[in-house]
């Protein structure tokens, strides 16, 4: 049972990481729009510069 | 047949050579090009279309050429203000690596194939990086190269593609939200993170206690539960400490503070027993309700925001366009695109657009919007006018001084804003017995401390904690604006926009309802249906109502459709009488017997309508020469509706301008006693009706047009119907967005449902506080349990809230 010392550290950093990788998408704003990403993504990927996948950052 | 047969514009282009859309003929954007295709397609629906029909060899469609004659949604304007550096200034803002950045609102955004067209501009005008568009809000952000292409060119684009650009003037606000969200977010989803993992910790423990644990394993949960909840209460839970040390600051009790309280007192003993290793920690329950509570605040916000997002409505009802005066010649220009300077033409019936001074022209102006006085006033060269006032009698041509936010529209629009987020009473009443049950709560926390000290110290601070945290008030304080914004949101499903929560309290208990006739109780579809006179006076008719926008107006357009139109000169429109000009050397009135009677006599031959049409008469140099009578048929629902309402206890007035006769016979349709139907109402006299039913209650006036302004306004709640006038609609605190009287009676019984909910709501969360209070104060039940009960009591409340039906979009018919 001692591995529960080391499994629930281990278990936390999960977390940790997955809460930043929340904060960092919260902060460059995709929650903002919930809609019309669905849609875009259903688009051909015919744009021949690809500066679009560069989403603003602000 | 093939396609190229028929439709030779969609043939191979030649060089420099437009191309024209096989499906729709409209030219094909350059990017859109396939080079060597028989076929082009301006857009992925057009070649969507091309092949459904293609496909099922139904080509003979593309011969029917009548059809391609109108399509084009194009405006083709220029959008030269695009490049003013006024507009810049306003609206432009850099976007790093020397490219600029501004957010446009797009006309006529409607699916996924808008969402494809609109982001190959880049591609069809070359220097613009990006362009992206929120299909929700129609909002496009262009980021374009200002040294490469104007943006009056990308707008040109825009245009030709259909979807008319106008620039988005809720910038500032619209940053300010979206930072606040995304914190907001941030906050509850690393509280939500927390709150899991602690409860996991928590389990852990609990089935510990019940099943045996050894001691080392028992210490290392608890040391978990610290370690994780610390930051929760660090990081987002910073929020209910910011609030409450502005609370002590201002000296005002806020929910906050107990809150806080419960926060930091629980979040010592915890540390403190798991150093020591004695006694509960409360880790997972102060976890829990932080979390819980930041996402009912974030749930609040968002029914504030439905409210705020209504309000931009008003803003969309508020004149999109006008006219400028270039040269000799007028151009429509979006209201937003206005600059100062520049001279726009105002027809009489017609919004101004901004402020400015007469140039030329003399007219009467009704400032009902600005100033509630339903009488216009009269201006002249050299007078100022306002954006949103009326023009009521003739022509005029202002100079533009003061646009978008500067004008004093924006700010009455800031106001109305203001007034969305302005609570309901019985909020504040939550809130004032929030700040009187901090301070009890406070009190008996202390004597819970100095009475159980002497006796047992472990259980003092103990069952204060409990105390503390059951007695949260947040039940209190959170299910309140909550029922008051679901129903609000609700409600904007079903068409009813309510501007404020306040409004429900006041529509819960039944008064007087004052009704206005015509486009309320009636569809202000109105029929000419009586018409004696001689077919010559009709053109002379026309001539005078081709420019009003009164309805008797648009009932002559409709009856007289087709007759020669002739231009008028000198023409006086006067509120409630008539028309009044010169055609082509004529002397016509056209307007109410008394309008017309003061002004002409002698009606030789001419019958009168019978009573129940409202009669208008026609007179030509003096003399009366026709007589029309006009019907307005009642709405379907009206009688059903009424009915209701006074079954309800609602007393029901008619208040009309329109002839005491048609009046009458509407209110006797309706089952109305004869008192109660008042006809020609003066703007002031309804107002007056209004102030006199206010001595003895509630009142709702319901109205839909600019003389209904003034008496909306002085009403407890004013009801602005479908299809209104602006002013109106401005002054309204309930909107309805669809027609009819139906949602009137919905609106009433879901105001009743939602006052029924947060009595409710109130009532259990003080039952349940003093029962929560004395078991804790007395130790029956220590911190863990309180922290249990807790949430539950609010999940409760606010479950209760989210499940009432007060507003449902199947009962409105």
């Amino acid at each position: 049972m001692s591995v529960i010392f080391l499994v629930v550290p281990l278990a936390t950093l999960i977390v940790l990481v997955a809460v930043i990788g929340f904060v960092i998408s919260v902060r460059r704003g995709q929650f903002d729009d919930l809609d019309t990403p669905a849609l875009r993504v259903l688009h051909d990927d015919d744009t021949p510069k690809h500066d679009g996948a560069r989403r603003s950052t602000r | 047949m093939t396609v190229a047969d028929v439709a030779p514009r969609g043939a191979v282009p030649a060089v420099g050579q437009d191309v024209a859309c096989t499906h729709c003929g409209l030219p094909v954007p350059r990017g859109l090009v396939v080079p060597d295709a028989e076929q082009q397609f301006c857009c992925a629906g057009c070649q969507t279309a091309f092949e459904i029909i293609h496909g099922h060899g139904l080509d003979g469609y593309y011969a029917i050429t009548e059809r391609r004659d109108g399509p084009v949604a194009a405006t083709g304007r220029t959008f030269d203000e695009f490049d003013h550096p006024t507009f810049r200034q306003m609206y432009v803002r850099p976007a790093g690596d020397g490219l600029a950045q501004v957010d446009l609102y797009l006309e006529g955004v409607h699916c996924g194939a808008c969402l494809w067209l609109v982001e190959r501009v880049p591609l069809i005008v070359p220097g613009v990086a990006r362009a992206e568009l929120n299909m929700r809000r129609s909002l496009a952000r262009v980021v374009w190269d200002d040294a490469a292409v104007p943006l009056s060119r990308v707008a040109r684009t825009l245009d030709s593609l259909g979807y008319h650009p106008h620039p988005f003037r809720g910038l500032a606000v619209e940053t300010m939200r979206r930072r606040e969200d995304r914190a907001m977010l941030a906050r509850i989803g690393i509280a939500g993170a927390i709150a899991a993992n602690v409860m996991l910790a928590a389990l852990a423990l609990y089935s510990g206690q019940l099943g045996g644990m050894e001691g080392p394993y028992e210490r290392f949960f608890r040391w978990v539960s610290l370690v994780l909840t610390t930051p929760a209460l660090f990081w987002p839970g910073r929020v209910f400490f910011a609030g409450a040390w502005a609370s002590v600051r201002t000296r005002t009790l806020h929910m906050d503070v107990p809150i806080a309280l419960a926060l930091a007192v629980g979040w010592l003993r915890g540390t403190w027993n798991t150093v020591t290793d004695t006694g509960p920690i409360y880790f997972d329950g102060l976890a829990t309700l932080t979390f819980a509570l930041l996402a009912g605040r974030f749930l609040q916000q968002r029914g504030q925001r439905a409210a705020a997002d209504s309000a931009e409505l008003l803003y969309s009802l508020s004149p999109s366009t006008a006219r400028v005066v270039d040269g000799s010649a007028t151009r429509e220009v979006p209201a937003q695109a206005l600059l100062p300077g520049m001279v726009l033409d105002v027809r009489a019936g017609e919004t101004f657009a901004a402020d400015g001074i007469i140039a030329s022209g003399r007219s009467a102006v009704d400032v009902a919007l600005l100033t509630g006085e339903s009488r216009p006033v009269s201006v002249e060269v050299g007078d100022r006018v306002y954006a949103g006032t009326l023009n009521v009698s003739s022509a005029v041509q202002v100079r533009v001084d003061g646009t978008g936010e500067q004008s004093r529209l924006a700010k009455i629009l800031q106001q109305v804003d203001e007034s969305t987020r302005r609570r309901a009473p019985v909020v504040q009443l939550a809130n004032r017995l929030a700040g009187w049950f901090v301070a009890a709560v406070l009190l008996i926390a202390a004597a819970t401390v100095l009475y159980w000290y002497p006796r047992d110290p472990a259980s003092a601070i103990d069952n204060a904690i409990a105390l503390l945290v059951v007695t949260c008030p947040c039940a209190l304080a959170l299910a309140t604006p909550l029922a008051v914004s679901m129903a609000i949101g609700r409600a904007a499903r079903t068409g009813i926009l309510i501007k404020g929560g306040d409004v429900l309290e006041r529509l819960a208990n039944p008064g007087t309802l004052l009704l206005d006739k015509t486009g309320t109780i009636t569809e202000a579809r109105v029929v000419l249906s009586h018409w004696s006179g001689a077919d010559w006076i009709k053109p002379l008719v026309m001539a005078l109502e081709q420019e009003s926008s009164h309805p008797i107006a648009a009932g002559f357009r409709r009856a007289f459709e087709g007759v020669e139109v002739m231009e008028p000169s000198l023409t006086t429109h006067v509120v409630g009488g008539g028309i009044d000009g010169m055609v082509e050397g004529w002397h016509v009135v056209v307007g109410s017997p008394a309008y017309v009677e003061a002004r002409a006599c002698r009606r030789p031959g001419v019958v009168m309508p019978p009573s129940y049409l409202t009669p208008i008469l026609v007179a030509v140099d003096g003399t009366i020469v026709a007589a029309a009578g006009f019907g307005d048929p009642v709405r379907t629902d009206a009688r059903a509706s009424i009915d209701t309402l006074r079954s309800r206890g609602w007393t029901v007035r008619i208040v009309s301008g329109d002839h005491p006769t048609v009046v009458a016979g509407v209110g006797e349709s309706l089952g109305l006693p004869a008192a109660d139907c008042v006809g020609g109402a003066t703007p002031e006299d309804k107002r007056r009706l209004v102030d006199q039913a206010r001595q003895r209650g509630n009142v709702v006036m319901v109205g839909d047009g600019v003389n209904d302004a003034a008496a909306i306004a002085a009403a407890s709640v004013g009801i602005g119907v479908h299809g209104g006038a602006e002013a109106c609609l401005a002054t309204a605190d309930v909107y309805l967005a669809r027609p009819g009287l139906a949602p009137l009676v919905a609106l009433t019984e879901g105001a009743s449902r939602t006052m029924a909910v947060i009595r409710r709501n109130i009532a259990f969360s003080i039952g349940y506080n003093v029962i929560g209070a004395t078991l804790a104060v007395t130790g029956v039940i220590n911190p863990l349990i309180a922290a249990i009960l807790m949430p539950v009591s609010s999940l409760t409340v606010v479950l209760a809230s989210w499940s009432s039906t007060t507003f449902h979009a199947d009962r409105a018919v």
